[in-house]
């Protein structure tokens, strides 16, 4: 099995997770009225340590979090095998929130264009801001992009882009591979 | 992106004929359609390109909604059946029948039919992925789903759990496909009821017989309380139904003596006073309107999970 190159690891890592949070308390402040929206599954794991660092950095942040599964809201259902649905955790209203949405790495853009879709159904936002740490700006097939980046990466089509998140923060690395792996 | 949702079989004949996997599979995606159905916006779009038929040869209330609603839920196009305003009554097969619905283009079908066999029957003939919604005397695959998955709701895991199926055994789809899904959960299940509506030999199915209600409440975590399926009895097999409620009836009176806190379940519609007192159905004991609730989430996940299996 390929091993993958790395293109991002500590200290490197941490100092972009920290950058991000950072440009969110620059332009949310304390948060009033904004949500934070984690992707199922592994947007999720981006989200909960930059909710974390900024509730470390801001301690009195008004910002909700939530997590939203789009299994259901996916473009691609009876073209390729069935996922398997993840919890959705959103224990509030979108309406009139500016919202800013998080993914670990945006490629296709299809993911996004099916969590729009999915946010609607909790609400008509205010607003909605896009976060990642990796953009693949090469390989859109939608019109979207992100308003904070943690990483850009230029691959072609067939290479495939990993977050490997580890309980030790040190040991998180981001790795490029040539082809698709299998899961 | 996630991890695979594979199901086994490209069709929902029976309990029997579905791996364990597949019944934690449809149970897991059940959860989060019930977060879905409990949204203000109840409606995803899942299913937006498929069309599914309701064909239903026997009168039903609670599981034609259920999937109606289901199929609603997830955006898929809905066409209902029913034979007795078809051309059935005109003398049509039933292979004409579903055949030319699925010349409509029409992607999986619901199908419930007074005769044992009708799914699979169909199952070997057409495209469509073939969900049975109850087929004669037997099976009833999405009812022993949705009862399963409101005890564990209530109870936990069931390996183990003690779960009682009281009443018409023998005329009864709920039953059976009730047997085959609580053991493949692991849990221990007793029948009870008339010996003359207890099939012979249902012990080989790895159940425990008995004819006695009260000590059967008593051994039991959860009961589960069936309707005598009077349109089903050729031959009668009891004396009256007065009877029956006096030896097999359930009441609140009779679930204080045991002393012990029990679930309710009944599969609808409730004959009340006759397997079930009103005072019982209403009960705090029962589960009953709970089944019903969870009957659309776990139909929604059947129809998900099959849906992609062509």
């Amino acid at each position: 099995m390929e091993r993958g190159r790395i293109i991002l690891k500590s200290p490197r890592f941490n100092l972009t997770l920290q950058r991000l949070a950072h440009q969110l308390i620059e332009n949310y402040n304390h948060f009033e009225n904004t949500c934070l929206v984690g992707i199922q599954p592994r947007g999720v794991e981006l989200s909960d340590r930059i909710y974390t660092l900024i509730t470390e950095i801001n301690p009195g942040h008004k910002a909700r979090y939530g997590k939203l599964d789009i299994t259901f809201y996916r473009d691609d259902f009876r073209l390729r095998k069935a996922l398997k649905a993840n919890e959705t955790e959103m224990d509030f209203v979108v309406e009139d929130q500016r919202v800013v949405l998080i993914d670990d790495v945006l490629y296709t853009g299809r993911t996004i264009q099916a969590a729009l879709t999915a946010l609607n159904h909790f609400g008509r936002p205010k607003e909605v801001e896009l976060l990642v740490l990796i953009d693949r700006r090469f390989n859109r097939e939608v019109p979207v992009s992100a308003d904070y980046i943690g990483y850009t990466v230029d691959a072609v089509d067939e290479a495939h882009v990993v977050v490997d998140w580890d309980p030790d923060p040190d040991k998180n690395e981001v790795r490029l591979y040539k082809k698709k792996q299998e899961d | 992106m996630g991890e695979q949702a594979q199901f086994s079989t490209k069709h929902l004949i029976g309990i029997k004929y579905v791996t364990t996997k597949d019944i934690e599979l449809i149970f897991h995606t059940a959860d989060e359609f019930k977060e879905v159905i409990n949204r203000p916006i109840k409606r995803v779009p899942t299913l937006r390109d498929v069309t599914i038929a309701n064909i239903f040869f026997e009168n039903s209330t609670r599981t034609r909604i259920s999937f109606e609603l289901a199929e609603k839920r997830l955006s898929a196009d809905v066409i209902n059946f029913s034979a007795s305003s078809s051309s059935v009554s005109k003398g049509e097969t039933l292979l004409d029948t579903v055949n030319n619905i699925l010349s409509m283009k029409v992607d999986m079908v619901v199908i419930r039919h007074p005769a044992a066999g009708v799914p699979v029957y169909l199952a070997n003939r057409v495209s469509a992925n073939i969900i049975n919604a109850g087929d004669g005397t037997h099976e009833h695959p999405t009812q022993a789903l949705l009862d399963a998955y409101s005890l564990i709701e209530k109870l936990g895991p069931l390996s183990g759990k003690k779960i009682a199926i009281i009443g018409d055994i023998l005329h009864s789809r709920v039953a059976l496909s009730n047997i085959f899904c609580l053991n493949k959960l692991g849990a221990r299940v007793r029948v009870c009821g008339p010996p003359t509506l207890i099939p012979k030999h249902i012990a080989s199915l790895g159940v425990e017989v008995s004819h006695d209600v009260e000590s059967t409440l008593r051994w039991c975590d959860a009961a589960n309380v069936l309707r005598i399926q009077l349109e089903r009895q050729e031959i009668p097999y009891l004396p009256s139904l007065r009877e029956y409620a006096q030896y097999y009836g359930i009441n609140a009176a009779m679930l204080d003596r045991i002393d012990k806190p029990i679930l309710l379940m009944h599969p609808g519609p409730i004959n009340r006073g006759v397997e079930l007192s009103s005072d019982a159905a209403d009960s705090k004991q029962s589960i009953i309107l709970q089944q019903v609730e969870n009957g659309v989430a776990i139909r929604m996940a059947v129809l998900y999970l099959l849906a992609n299996r062509n």
